[in-house]
C-alpha cells in the first residue's frame, strides 16, 4: 500500500467485524466504510463499543471475527506499529520524559529517518499547531489545549494513512473545547486526511463530522451525514440520542403518493414524504423535534394542530423549553426562541402545530 | 400571545454567599505531634545516636588521639585488600540483582492481576525466611557434595566438583538472593506508576516492542532502578551473616573485618574507624543520589 496515492486505496473498510470478551459482545457485526479524506465520527453512549471499534482499527484489539481493510489490503493481523495510523489518545499520552519537540520527533526516530529530515518535519508540524515557541518545554508545563495540540502534531508528523482520535477533547473545559473543535475541523479541511473520531458528545459529533456512525450495544445503528441523522433518524434510539425528540405512537389511516395520514389518540395528523403503499392500518412511530413545533396564535394556520396546556417550562437562554400536555397524547416537548417572547404561564391553554413534513416515521428499537 | 405573561422573567434570588472558613490555628497541633514522636525520638537518640557518637569518638582517640586510625585506610595492605573485595562483591551483587530484579519487576507490572498476586507472594516469601536459614540452604546446594555438584557429576557434565561456595562466587549468590526482594519491590512500585497508555501510544506511533521499551519504558523506570540500586548497595555494604557463612572466612568484607578487629583482636580504634567510614560512605552516596532522584518519593514518603 505504501507508495500509492490513489484515493481509493486509502479508504478504510470494516466488514462484519465483531469482538467478544467471553460471552459479552463488545462489537457485534459492524460493517463500516470510511472514504479517503472524510471526517467520520463514531458516536454512542459509554459501553456502545465505539472505543473497542477504534482500538480494532488502530490494532490494539484483535477482532474476533470479520475483516478490516485499508484499500484492498487486509490489515486486521498487523500490529499497531505496522499500520501507519496517527492516533490522538484520550488524555493525550505525551511522553513525560521528552520535550514537546522530542515527543513530536518520536514517530520519525523509531522509523530511523535522517536527522535533518526529522528536524525539518518536527518544525513544520509544530508550526502547523502553533507550538513552535514551546518546543523545548516538557509536557507537564503545557496547558490542556497545548498538550492536545502537541499530541496532534505527534500524530500527524509522520504523514499517517489516517488519523484516529479517541475522545481527544473530553479533558478540556467547555470554551476551549469549542475552540479546539473549530481548529480540528479546520485542520481536517486543510490537510485532507481521513479522520476517525470517537466521542460520546452529540454536539461535537454534529458540528465536526462529514459522517456520523451511531453505535449502540456494540451494533452500528445508522451511518449518515449529520443533517440526515438529525432530520431523518432511522430509529427511536437515534432520534432520542441525537438531540431531543417527541415520539407519537400512531396508526396509519390513509396512504397517498405524497404521504400518509395517521391517527394518534383520536387526532388525525398528516405526514408528507416517505409513504409505502399498503401501510394503511399499520402501527407507526413518528418522531417530532421540539423546535419544529410552533406555538400558534388563534389566526395561524398549520397542517397539524393540537390544543394543550403548559405543564412546565424552562428558560435556556436561547429558548424556552415547554412541556405541553395534550389530552390523549400526553406531554410534548416544545422549544421556542426566547427573543421577544413573554414568560410562559404554567396551566395556560395554548395551541401548537407543525408542518406535515416535520414529523418523520422511525423504526422502534 | 396566549399562554405567555406580559411581564419579564422572574429573577431567581441567590442565597447569601457562604463565608470562608477561617484557617485553623495549628500551633497547638504541632505541640501534640511533638509529644507523640518524643518517645521514639528519645529511643533513637539514646540507643542509636549516642553509641554512634561514641564510635566516632573512639575512632579518633584509641589507641592515641588523632587521625592515625584513618591513615590506615591508605597505608594498610590488608584493609586495602578488604575494601577492594567489599567494593567488588557489592558492585557485582548490585548489578546482578538489578538485572534479575528488573526483569521480575517488569513481568510483575505487565502481568494480569491474578498472576501478579502470585508473583508478589513469590517475591515476598524469602523475606519471611531467616537469612541464616537461607545461607544454610545455599550451603546444601553449593558445597562440594551438594545437590548441584552431585547432579553435574553423576550426569557427567563435569569431572571434578566445582568450588561454588566459601569463595566470592558463593557470597555473591547468597547476597543476590537476599537482595532481590529489596530491588524488585521499589522497582515494581515505580513501574506501576507508568501510564500503560504511554506504551500503547508508542506502539501506535510506529515503535516496535523493543523501541517502546528502550525509548519509553526504560527511561521512565530509571528512578526506580536507581533507587533499588542505592538500596542494594547500602544493604550489601554492611552485609554480615551471608558473607561470613558463604565466604568461609576467606572472603573478608568490611562488616566481618570490623567484627574481627573488635571481637578477636580488640583493636577498637581500627574497628570503629572502619565503622565510621562505612556510615560516611553510605551517607555520601545517599547525598549524591538525592541530587538525581527524589529520595522521599522513592521510599514512599509524600
Amino acid at each position: 500500500m505504501a507508495g500509492t496515492d490513489d484515493t481509493t486505496t486509502r479508504s478504510l473498510t470494516l466488514e462484519r467485524v465483531s469482538k467478544h470478551y467471553g460471552p459479552t459482545m463488545a462489537v457485534n457485526d459492524v460493517s463500516l466504510r470510511v472514504a479517503q479524506g472524510r471526517f467520520v465520527t463514531l458516536l454512542g453512549p459509554s459501553g456502545s463499543g465505539k472505543t473497542t471499534l477504534l482500538m480494532m482499527i488502530a490494532g490494539f484489539v484483535t477482532p474476533s471475527d470479520g475483516e478490516i481493510r485499508l484499500g484492498a489490503v487486509p490489515i486486521g493481523h498487523l500490529p499497531p506499529e505496522k499500520r501507519n495510523f496517527g492516533m490522538v489518545f484520550q488524555g493525550y499520552a505525551l511522553f513525560p520524559h521528552l520535550t514537546v519537540a522530542e515527543n513530536v520527533a518520536f514517530p520519525l526516530k523509531v522509523r530511523h529517518r535522517p536527522r535533518a529530515e526529522i528536524a525539518a518535519a518536527v518544525r513544520q508540524a509544530l508550526d502547523a499547531v502553533q507550538l513552535s515557541s514551546l518546543a523545548e518545554r516538557m509536557p507537564r508545563q503545557l496547558s490542556g489545549g497545548q498538550q492536545q495540540r502537541a499530541a496532534l502534531a505527534r500524530a500527524l508528523v509522520f504523514q499517517p494513512h489516517l488519523l484516529l482520535l479517541d475522545e481527544p477533547l473530553s479533558a478540556l473545559d467547555k470554551n476551549l473545547r469549542g475552540d479546539m473543535q473549530a481548529e480540528l475541523k479546520h485542520l481536517h479541511e486543510r490537510i485532507g486526511l481521513t479522520f476517525i473520531y470517537v466521542t460520546h458528545d452529540q454536539q461535537e459529533a454534529l458540528s465536526m463530522s462529514d459522517e456520523i456512525a451511531i453505535l449502540r450495544d456494540g451494533r452500528l445503528v445508522q451511518q449518515a451525514a449529520p443533517q440526515t441523522l438529525y432530520e431523518r433518524p432511522a430509529t427511536r434510539f437515534v432520534a432520542g440520542f441525537l438531540g431531543r425528540s417527541n415520539f407519537l405512537e400512531a396508526t396509519v389511516e390513509a396512504v397517498a403518493p405524497e404521504g400518509f395520514a395517521y391517527r394518534c389518540a383520536g387526532h388525525v395528523l398528516r405526514h408528507a414524504g416517505c409513504a409505502k403503499a399498503g401501510m394503511a392500518g399499520e402501527l407507526v412511530l413518528m418522531t417530532l423535534r421540539p423546535e419544529k413545533i410552533r406555538i400558534l396564535a388563534p389566526d395561524d394556520t398549520a397542517e397539524n394542530r393540537l390544543a394543550g396546556t403548559i405543564a412546565t417550562w424552562t428558560y435556556l437562554g436561547l429558548e424556552y423549553q415547554l412541556t405541553v400536555d395534550v389530552p390523549g397524547i400526553g406531554p410534548l416537548t416544545v422549544s421556542t426562541p426566547t427573543w421577544r417572547r413573554a414568560t410562559p404561564l404554567v396551566g395556560a391553554a395554548i395551541e401548537i402545530g407543525w408542518d406535515a413534513d416535520a414529523a418523520v416515521p422511525v423504526a422502534e428499537d | 400571545m396566549p399562554g405567555f405573561a406580559a411581564d419579564a422573567a422572574p429573577v431567581i434570588a441567590l442565597g447569601p454567599s457562604r463565608g470562608r472558613i477561617p484557617v485553623k490555628q495549628t500551633m497547638h497541633e504541632h505541640g501534640a505531634f511533638a509529644l507523640l514522636v518524643a518517645p521514639a525520638m528519645l529511643l533513637v537518640a539514646t540507643c542509636y545516636f549516642l553509641p554512634l557518637a561514641q564510635v566516632l569518638w573512639i575512632s579518633v582517640t584509641e589507641p592515641a588521639p588523632g587521625l592515625d586510625n584513618y591513615a590506615q585506610l591508605f597505608t594498610s595492605a590488608s584493609i586495602a585488600r578488604m575494601l577492594a573485595t567489599t567494593a567488588r562483591i557489592c558492585a557485582i551483587t548490585t548489578l546482578v540483582t538489578l538485572a534479575l530484579g528488573y526483569v521480575v519487576a517488569y513481568a510483575l507490572t505487565h502481568a494480569r492481576p491474578p498472576a501478579r498476586r502470585l508473583m508478589m507472594i513469590g517475591v515476598l516469601l524469602p523475606l519471611w525466611v531467616s537469612v541464616l536459614v537461607r545461607a544454610f540452604a545455599w550451603m546444601a546446594l553449593l558445597r562440594r557434595e551438594g545437590l548441584i555438584n552431585s547432579v553435574l557429576l553423576t550426569t557427567g557434565v563435569i569431572a571434578h566438583p566445582l568450588s561454588l561456595i566459601w569463595n566470592e562466587f558463593g557470597v555473591i549468590v547468597g547476597m543476590t538472593h537476599t537482595m532481590l526482594p529489596y530491588a524488585i519491590l521499589p522497582m515494581a512500585v515505580q513501574m506501576r506508576q507508568i501510564d500503560p497508555a504511554l506504551e500503547a501510544a508508542a506502539r501506535g506511533l510506529g515503535a516496535d516492542a523493543w523501541a517502546t521499551f528502550w525509548r519509553v519504558f526504560l527511561p521512565l523506570s530509571l528512578p526506580g532502578l536507581l533507587g533499588a540500586g542505592l538500596l542494594v548497595v547500602i544493604f550489601s555494604l554492611g552485609f554480615y551473616v551471608t558473607p561470613v557463612l558463604l565466604g568461609g572466612g576467606r572472603t573478608l568484607m568490611i562488616a566481618e573485618y570490623i567484627s574481627l578487629q573488635i571481637l578477636e583482636l580488640l583493636r577498637w580504634g581500627t574497628g570503629t574507624m572502619l565503622a565510621t567510614t562505612l556510615v560516611a560512605a553510605i551517607l555520601l552516596s545517599l547525598a549524591a543520589l538525592s541530587r538525581v532522584v527524589n529520595l522521599r518519593q522513592l521510599f514512599g514518603a509524600k
